[in-house]
């Protein structure tokens, strides 16, 4: 069977991003962009099927413009067998996301598809939901461990109040969380070996979907600053201050 | 246009993260309509009913769905749904996992994790992992949007009563996952997300044996325990006590970082906690930037005289009553 993973370009988690002066958005002019992190366990995850024998090819996907040729150039390297850019100059939000993806799974009929549960920069946490809704496939959001036998995806979801298992036939969408695995890093061979892998370009229109964004955002501000604390001597002026003065103990 | 909340409960009562959606509903000012989804929940139902502002209270009620799957609950929903002009649920794993697969059908944008309500079309939510507060505007025929629990009060009950009614069940029309099993992390603490006092703990504990001093202190201050990714990462603890970006948000009246340098994801998910103090060896790190109240050294000598002189505190408060 084939597998398809979404993954979305992010500003790497490691960066604080600052706001632009005209608060319009974020200021991403020279910021080190990356796989977004829950993607990368997508992509783990499927290559590790991929290892045990349960599926035959990895389809890695994504929406964007030309920069996101480099994270699927950043799959193939981690050992994904082919890519699909769908390109778009629009900015990408979950609602049209799904719908391509939908496009995309009746295009390419994969039995299984799997994504991040939240992109890091938007931090919405829907596109899975979303699709596996439009598909009318069943859902397994926010995995942390994942067992396939025969047509039967056992999966345990990490929920408020613990751990959930649920069972559910292929095919299927998941979403991963993270402690579903520990991804691993492209080796240079492979990084090398990546740029010969077959990246199909492919638009919206063609796909037959509009990624028009629903959401428009008017503004983005920083979040009011705490007031400036203080640093206590010990143990007995913590406490006193704890219950003097924020009266909280 | 009247609003439809989704609620989540527990079998016994509604989570305090949906009666703080019930207080951002308020702000809409139309009729609230409250659904209740599971079996045998006609106690909840009757508990929603009596929360100032609810018009109408949904039951749905259907053997099957004791522990709802998102599937499941998704037709009958929908149908629900297409009366309404907004559809409120909380940000909990129960309202992420089920809400964006209504605004998908209903051919809208989901608004996650909003924070203020500006207007009926323009709401505030956090991006960036809290770095930044986006002010978004839909023009949606509905508004779909998850609340974010820690931003909103708790709803409290007035004296009226709304009438209890039963949609039509629709079961789903296509294979679903079905419910095995849930392990629950038990515990006597209260719940983190709703906790008044939270005690976390990161890598700076070193050890599982180590983090458990913090029962000891989470015990004595009544409050619920949290931990950082590194923590979870190193097995100290379940995923699920996990405070950040992707893991729970927490505004507590105290929060107490302990071992916890202060990753931008940690702090996106413990910043807007009232008062937060931080006990680290380093005192460079970054959790200091956002504490109230820190103290620098060595945690196996802090912690265990924190939790003498509290319990000494607790003794002289006693004798005093």
């Amino acid at each position: 069977m084939k597998i398809l993973v979404a993954v979305k370009r992010v500003v790497d988690y490691s960066v604080k991003v600052r706001i632009k002066s005209d608060r319009t958005g974020m200021d991403l002019a020279g910021v080190k962009m990356s796989l977004n992190p829950f993607d990368e366990i997508a992509v783990e995850e499927a290559l590790r099927l991929k290892e045990k024998g349960v599926c035959s090819e990895v389809l890695v996907v994504s929406i964007g413009d030309t920069a996101v040729q480099e994270s699927l150039r950043a799959a193939l390297a981690l050992g994904a067998d082919r890519a699909i850019h769908v390109k778009t100059e629009l900015e990408t939000q979950p609602l049209g996301v799904a719908k391509a993806l939908k496009a995309l799974v009746e295009k390419e009929t994969p039995q299984l598809v799997v994504l991040g549960k939240q992109a890091i920069d938007d931090d919405f946490n829907q596109t899975g939901q979303m699709l596996s809704a439009l598909l009318k496939w069943p859902q397994g959001t926010f995995i942390s461990s994942l067992t396939i036998e025969g047509q039967e995806i056992q999966a345990v979801r990490e929920v408020d109040g613990g751990l959930e298992t649920l069972k559910m036939p292929l095919p299927a969408v998941l979403t991963t969380d993270l402690r579903l695995n520990q991804p691993r890093y492209a080796s240079l061979p492979n990084i090398m070996k990546a740029r010969q892998k077959p990246m199909e370009i492919l638009t919206a229109n063609m796909l037959g979907v509009d990624l028009t964004p629903h959401l428009q955002t008017l503004k983005v501000a920083e979040p009011p600053p705490r007031k400036p604390g203080l640093k206590v001597e010990s143990v007995d002026a913590l406490l006193d201050r704890l219950r003097h003065e924020a009266k909280v103990i | 246009m009247a609003l439809l909340l989704i609620a989540e409960h527990d079998q016994e009562k509604l989570t305090p993260s949906t009666l703080a959606t019930l207080t951002a509903a308020k702000q809409f000012s139309v009729p609230i309509h409250i659904v209740l989804i599971g079996h045998s929940c006609q106690k909840v139902a009757e508990e929603a009913s009596r929360y100032e502002g609810v018009e109408k209270v949904w039951i749905m009620d259907h053997p099957s769905l004791l522990h709802p799957i998102a599937e499941e609950m998704t037709d009958t929903l929908l149908e629900l749904a297409k009366g309404y002009g907004f559809v409120l649920a909380p940000s909990s794993t129960f309202g992420k996992n089920l809400l964006p697969r209504l605004a998908a059908l209903l051919d809208v944008a989901q608004i996650s994790d909003v924070i203020q309500i500006v207007d009926r079309q323009t709401f505030v939510r956090p991006i960036y992992a809290g770095n930044a507060l986006a002010t978004v505007l839909s023009q949606d025929d509905t508004k779909v949007m998850t609340i974010r629990s820690t931003a909103f009060d708790k709803a409290e009950k007035g004296s009226s009563k709304a009438p209890i009614e039963a949609p039509p069940f629709k079961p789903p029309s296509f294979p679903h996952a079905t419910f095995v099993k849930i392990e629950k992390s038990s515990s006597k603490r209260p719940e983190l997300t709703s906790a008044s006092i939270v005690v976390s703990g990161g890598r700076g504990l070193q050890t599982k044996e180590n983090f458990e001093m913090l029962e000891t202190l989470a015990d004595l201050l009544g409050a619920a325990i949290g931990a950082s990714r590194a923590a979870v990462d190193a097995g100290f603890v379940p995923n699920d006590y996990q405070v950040g970006q992707t893991g729970k948000v927490v505004a507590p009246d105290l929060y107490i970082a302990i071992g916890i340098s202060g990753a931008i994801q940690h702090l996106a998910g413990m910043q807007e906690s009232k008062v937060i103090v931080a006990l680290n060896k380093d005192p460079e790190a970054p959790i200091f930037q956002v504490a109230d109240y820190g103290l620098v050294g060595d945690l196996f000598t802090i912690l265990p005289e924190l939790i003498e002189k509290l319990k000494m505190m607790k003794k002289a408060d006693l004798t005093q009553k």
